[in-house]
């Protein structure tokens, strides 16, 4: 009975190992840092320079294998970034140091830090989310680190972790169509073991996660993206879905050009602005940016605009909202591309005019160009390794990315006959009665 | 909910039915690990089909009515059957990953029906994978009894995270079970017995059940005795190693 055996680790495509190219900004826009395969690059916005990073701990490249996760803590002290390589680095943003590095035993696919700054949590690829304990990293010494067990989703790819705005909670999202809302213990070393809901409504693999939150609604509530072309808002106490949006409808973009039946309109990432009243949204396959208006007193999301990105092929691969500038910070971008000279591809664009809801009624948001980008050249030179691209790049990036990505994430749909000749050869069917 | 957002279902150049949503929404749920239907949510699940008798009509679905005792691994079916006259007032599912043995219990819960009418009208079976979809069938708080009764022992180490008993996994059994609630543990297999023991020992918000209120409690009787595989281990003359404890409110 091996294939209804509860293992389904989803790893059995070793041969595609293609990453998106990720972006995280400092909470007050001092500083950018886009990741690519297994380069992390950093620009200090503030100081207008690009940054090196040291680390200590290991000679040659930082990072060895793709980098699946960066973020930036609430406070903006610390960087962390994680992935393929198994290894959890986390970076003062200060010195631009490598403060400790934690050893995780399966390849990590999703951090978060604490709002108070004092854990650092991340998922393996078995499902299970591991703390780790910052005391004692003030930024100075390197710390060699020990992970602990947080929880666990039974052998599923956590897709996103994120932490509620009033750090009760700590909310963890899989490829089982799942949102685990778990209460964040006083003393999470011994385990988060009290689930305070479970919010369920996807019909594929939950990708991404965001909070909104309002000053009447402080706690915050939950957004979710899939695979199914939704996008979800959630009462993380109770796990009721309030309201859901289809992109399906819109998404024409690769229909098109007749491939329908691969098309599925994912939702590869999501972020809320600062005043909780809008939620940028980044389609596969859309060169767009489906803004939508956020009302919790309404508890709804629905279509304000989508923003046309203009130019060459820019089809987001990750998005974040810069809170204090209201600038909506995109990178496009993929590793490990086959058959191209530059087999690792990142592009930085900017679109302004999201910082409230005023903000954005008054002044359209709008793409900047590249010029205007803070940091200008010396800013895109730094994180995209280079200034200009073949456009041909980006669309085969945009195809492999989708294709790892359901490689990754969907699960296999057998036929009939198929499932038949799987049934037959099963062991287990010899029953006595 | 959003259904008036345009009709994405068909599309627009063909106008035939879009091959991802035929798949999602043909079948009460698309959530298909292997090949056995996975209810979206407990909301999902349609009771009404499990105990007709309970729910006359499918618009009673919304009754008040739930299923409070789960057999995680439930075999053959024996448990429920000797429970189910025991508490006929109370709903109580099977939940079994062989299909095979799923339509068996089916059919002998259909035959049970026939011979006495009017009862074993509270039990059924699902077929699911207990170990990943437990949340998708019940709500917080929902249950007040759960039975692991002589689960597959996975003996090598690298196996223990197959056991359904785990650290891990008894969060999820603590969210389903009401405050209060019971969870049945019993194995002949010496070594499992420590680790489910050693495990429920270990979780916040479990507790032990005294000896007083083992013997108290009928259904502990019933834990050696009901199921095909105790019959078995009995009939052999081995030992059985439980482990009973009660779902408790965390102390923060
Ligand atoms: C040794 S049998 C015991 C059956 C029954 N409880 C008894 O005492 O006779 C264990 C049962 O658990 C089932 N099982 C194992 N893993 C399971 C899972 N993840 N979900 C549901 N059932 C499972 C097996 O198919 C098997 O029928």
């Amino acid at each position: 009975m091996e294939d209804d055996a509860p293992m389904d680790f989803g790893e059995s495509n070793k041969d595609i190992e293609v990453a998106p190219a990720l972006i995280a900004v400092h909470p007050n826009q001092e500083s950018v840092a886009v990741a690519v395969g297994s380069d992390l690059r950093v620009f200090d916005v503030h100081g207008d320079c690009a940054i090196s990073l040291v680390d200590d701990s290991s000679k040659g490249s930082l990072h060895k294998d793709s980098i699946r996760a960066i973020r930036y803590g609430a406070s903006g002290k610390l960087l962390v970034s994680a992935g393929d390589d198994k290894l959890v680095k986390i970076w003062s943003t200060e010195s631009w140091r490598c403060v400790s590095t934690v050893c995780s035993e399966k390849r990590v696919t999703a951090v978060a830090i604490t709002n108070d700054g004092l854990y650092v949590c991340f998922a393996d690829k078995f499902g299970v989310v591991w703390v780790v304990d910052l005391d004692g990293t003030d930024g100075q010494a390197v710390a060699k680190k020990k992970a602990a067990q947080l929880l666990s989703h039974y052998c599923s790819i956590i897709t996103s972790l994120e932490f509620s705005p009033d750090g009760k909670f700590i909310v963890s999202a899989d490829r089982d169509f799942k949102i685990r809302v778990t209460v964040f213990p006083n003393k999470p070393l011994d385990g988060a073991h009290e689930i305070q809901s479970f919010c369920l409504g996807h019909t594929e693999f939950v990708s991404c996660l965001a909070f909104v939150c309002t000053l009447e609604y402080p706690q915050g509530f939950l957004v979710s993206g899939g695979g199914d072309s939704t996008v979800r808002l959630w009462d993380i106490y109770s796990g009721s879905l309030l309201d859901t949006y289809e992109v399906g409808g819109k998404a024409g973009l690769l229909e098109s050009n007749g491939r329908e039946e691969e098309c599925c309109s994912v939702i590869t990432d999501l972020c809320t602005n600062q005043d909780g009243t809008l939620v940028a949204v980044a389609v596969q396959g859309l060169q767009e940016i489906i803004l939508l208006k956020c009302s919790l007193s309404a508890r709804s999301i629905s279509l304000a605009k989508v923003v046309p990105i203009g130019g060459e092929t820019f089809i987001p691969t990750r998005l974040e909202v810069s809170f204090s500038t209201g600038l909506l910070w995109m990178v496009t971008g993929v590793s490990n591309l086959r058959g191209f000279e530059y087999p690792s591809l990142a592009r930085v664009r900017v679109i302004s005019g999201l910082k409230s809801n005023a903000d954005f009624l008054q002044n359209e948001p709008f793409v900047l160009e590249d010029n205007e980008i803070p940091g200008g050249r010396k800013l895109l030179e730094k994180l995209q390794g280079s200034i200009s691209f073949d456009e041909k790049v980006f669309m085969a990036a945009a195809e492999a990315l989708k294709t790892a990505m359901s490689n990754l994430l969907i699960k296999k749909q057998y036929s009939v006959e198929k499932r038949e000749f799987r049934k037959k050869t099963r062991n287990d069917r010899k029953i006595k009665q | 909910m959003l259904e008036n957002k345009a009709n994405p279902t068909f599309s627009k150049s063909t106008g035939l039915p879009r091959k991802r949503f035929y798949r999602a929404r043909a079948h009460s749920n698309p959530l298909s690990d292997s090949h056995f239907p996975i209810p979206i949510s407990p909301h999902h699940v349609d009771y009404s089909l499990h105990y007709p008798q309970f729910f006359p009509s499918s618009d009673q679905v919304h009754s008040t009515k739930k299923v409070e005792f789960a057999d995680i691994g439930c075999g053959f079916g024996g448990l429920l059957i000797s429970l189910s006259t025991l508490f006929p007032e109370s709903l109580m599912i099977g939940m079994e990953l062989r299909d095979k043995v799923t339509e068996y219990v089916k059919e002998r819960i259909s035959a049970l029906r026939v011979a006495n009418p009017g009862q074993y009208q509270n039990i059924s079976v699902v077929r699911t994978n207990s170990m990943k979809y437990i949340p998708n069938y019940f709500e917080k708080g929902q249950l007040s009894k759960m039975f692991f009764l002589f689960p597959d022992p996975h003996f090598k180490e690298k196996n223990h995270r197959r056991r359904v008993i785990s650290l891990h996994l008894l969060d999820e059994y603590a969210y389903v079970l009401g405050v209060g609630g019971i969870i049945y543990t019993i194995t002949d297999v010496e070594e499992l017995g420590d680790w489910m023991k050693a495990c429920l020992e270990s979780h916040p918000m479990f507790e032990a059940l005294t000896v007083e209120e083992l013997e108290a409690d009928p259904v502990v009787k019933l834990l050696s005795s009901a199921t095909e595989e105790g019959q078995k281990v009995a009939r052999n003359g081995g030992q059985t190693f439980q482990a009973v404890y009660r779902r408790i409110q965390p102390s923060s």
